[in-house]
């Protein structure tokens, strides 16, 4: 290999590289695939424990890094015992009205579900779909549906 | 609400009903681009009535302003072209005895609209009389009597008539919109009950807009309105006597009730019960109470719709992984998909008049209204946008009224919500006004068969 060759690509890394951080200051968020990793809407239970997850759309199954927010959700509710929860299930606003409100509630519960998996008593958790009904994001654009695609653990007491 | 009593005499009726000879006649399976040209006659009002009706309305003329009413339905029909009155060459009182019908001709009116309006001991009474003008002939003759407030309506039924004359079918013109009426930020959206006159006039709020309320539907004899209320943050289906402005929770179940509607006898509520994750459907008699599961599918089941006849029900699930349109019989049994081209189906409703299944389509970001058979042929799109679902039957079967929303921004400048209605030839979209932003609307049946 050529010490040019090399040379080329190193400068062509660097130039994505670029590319890159340039983007990612522009945008306020993450959108990886189709699944909000954004930071910048997530409040916190407490210290450390986001309070949401977030979805694909159509899509009700948690992806690792919602596993791992409601892993940090099940030990923070292990250790704070009188406190119990709402899990309030989202879609963005490209779908129907009813068939939202069907996928909000099965979102809601897919969180609640692992919540359970990790010890938490189902008397703990109660569950509402607001459907497409409560966006958080009031854009009409595929970085706003990703963000209002979500679970929200929303303390009950 | 206060009630309204709605009396109508046909006191007279018919000179030559229905006989074979009329030439006009208008086409309404297929997209018009000709609407017939008519005069729609101010109606006459003796001095001595305007004036009476003057004071209790406040209305400078009565008779014009019911003339209105017929006018500006026939042209949202897009069937009919209402002629301009400034060209009428007859006074409406002499045209109502005897029209000179080469005058008509001259404009070109192809049918004439006349009649008379007075007041019988405190009460509305109208008369009126489509001629046809070519012919030279008087084709129906009607005359109602009403309580004076319900002067709107007297328009709205004069319009079904002549409809129905000259279409061969029944009109949707005496009919009554419910709706959720929107206001506020799209993140905390303010959602209240309405209902108005299927023209936009008369609109009420039927809640105030404390909790979220969603997808309003009536009972057959208009009288009832089956919904999802978030009262106490707790979704459920409630049932609304609009006269009576009682409200009852009737799918208290553990869970999520929602999707509701009647079935054509009214008697029993069929609407999704979401639990544990899934959904599914049932039905409730509203006298025995009597709960029936209907699906039991690991799958999202929900907006159910029953044929007219009662013995099928359309649904939508995504069973087959994605949302689709099925079928199967109001016991649950024989279900079949019957959606299968590209893209994903929502909201099917079947038509009053039994053969046609409307739904919300969604295909490559864009939102469809279409049509289709009830065994899943003959799927016909009406109209593309960004975003509109949800639709509902006029009671004829001939016009669908939707919502549609616009894009926004982040901070949601230019989102709207609007109802449209569109013909089922696909031709004559319109928006239908309201005060407000509105959504879900669904079209009540005739009030007045």
């Amino acid at each position: 290999m050529s010490l040019n060759k090399i040379f080329r690509n190193t400068l062509l890394v660097i130039f994505a590289g670029f590319l890159l951080s340039a983007c990612a200051v522009k945008s306020t968020g993450k959108l990886q695939g189709d699944v909000y990793t954004g930071k910048d809407t997530v409040e916190y239970l407490a210290s450390g424990v986001p309070d949401r997850v977030f979805f694909a759309t159509n899509e009700t199954v948690l992806t690792t890094a919602s596993r791992e927010t409601l892993r940090k959700q099940a030990s923070w509710l292990r250790k704070n015992s009188k406190i119990n929860v709402v899990l309030e299930g989202h879609a963005d606003e490209r779908g129907t009205r009813e068939y939202n409100l069907a996928l909000g509630e099965r979102r809601a519960n897919a969180a609640k579900d692992y919540l359970m998996t990790y010890g938490i008593s189902g008397n703990r958790i109660s569950v509402i779909s607001y459907g497409k009904e409560r966006p958080v994001d009031s854009g009409s654009n595929p970085l706003a549906w990703s963000k209002n695609r979500r679970s929200v653990t929303v303390k009950a007491n | 609400m206060k009630k309204v009593i709605f009396l109508i005499y046909v006191s007279f009726f018919i000179l030559n009903w229905g006989k074979a000879w009329s030439l006009i006649e208008v086409d309404i399976t297929r997209g018009n681009l000709n609407p017939l040209p008519l005069a729609v006659s101010p109606l006459s009002v003796d001095q001595k009535s305007k004036e009476k009706f003057k004071d209790l309305l406040k209305l400078e003329d009565i008779g014009e302003e019911i003339s209105k009413v017929v006018e500006n339905n026939l042209r949202q029909s897009g069937l009919f072209n209402p002629l301009d009155p400034k060209a009428f060459l007859q006074k409406p009182d002499i045209a109502h005895v005897k029209p000179r019908f080469e005058d008509w001709a001259l404009i070109k009116a192809q049918a004439l609209i006349t009649g008379e309006v007075k007041m019988i001991d405190g009460k509305l009474r109208v008369e009126f009389r489509l001629w046809d003008v070519l012919a030279g002939k008087e084709i129906m003759a009607l005359a109602f009597t009403t309580v004076s407030e319900n002067w709107r309506r007297v328009g709205h039924i004069i319009t079904d008539k002549v409809y129905q004359r000259l279409t061969g079918e029944k009109g949707y013109f005496d009919t009554r919109i419910i709706y959720v009426a929107e206001e506020g930020l799209k993140t905390s959206r303010i959602k209240k009950l309405a209902i108005m006159d299927q023209d936009g006039s008369n609109t009420k709020y039927l809640t105030l807009g404390n909790e979220l309320v969603l997808t309003p539907r009536f009972n057959p004899t208009n009288q009832m309105v089956t919904y999802l209320s978030y009262f106490k943050n707790l979704p459920r289906v409630y049932l609304l006597d609009i006269e009576t402005g009682i409200q009852e929770v009737v799918g208290d179940f553990p869970g999520m009730t929602f999707a509701p509607r009647f079935s054509p006898d009214g008697k029993k509520i069929i609407m999704s019960f979401a639990k544990d994750g899934n959904s599914d459907i049932y039905t409730m008699d509203l006298e025995s109470r009597e709960v029936e599961k209907i699906t039991n599918h690991p799958s999202i089941d929900t907006s159910p719709s029953y044929s007219p006849d009662g013995k099928y029900i359309c649904f939508n699930s995504d069973r087959s992984g994605y949302q689709q349109i099925y079928v199967m019989r109001s016991d649950g049994s024989k279900v079949k998909r019957i959606s299968f081209g590209n893209g994903l189906y929502g909201t099917p409703v079947w038509s009053p008049r039994g053969d046609l299944i409307a739904f919300t389509k969604l295909h490559k970001g864009k939102f469809y209204i279409g049509v289709m058979r009830t065994d899943g042929t003959g799927e016909r799109l009406l109209t593309e946008n960004y975003y509109q679902e949800a639709p509902s039957w006029s009671p004829n079967g001939r016009v669908l009224i939707f919502y549609r929303e616009t894009k926004s921004d982040s901070a949601g400048k230019g989102f709207s919500a609007k109802l449209w209605s569109i013909d089922l030839t696909g031709y004559n979209e319109r928006m239908v006004k309201t005060e407000t932003d509105a959504s879900d609307p669904s079209w009540s049946s005739l009030l007045t068969d």
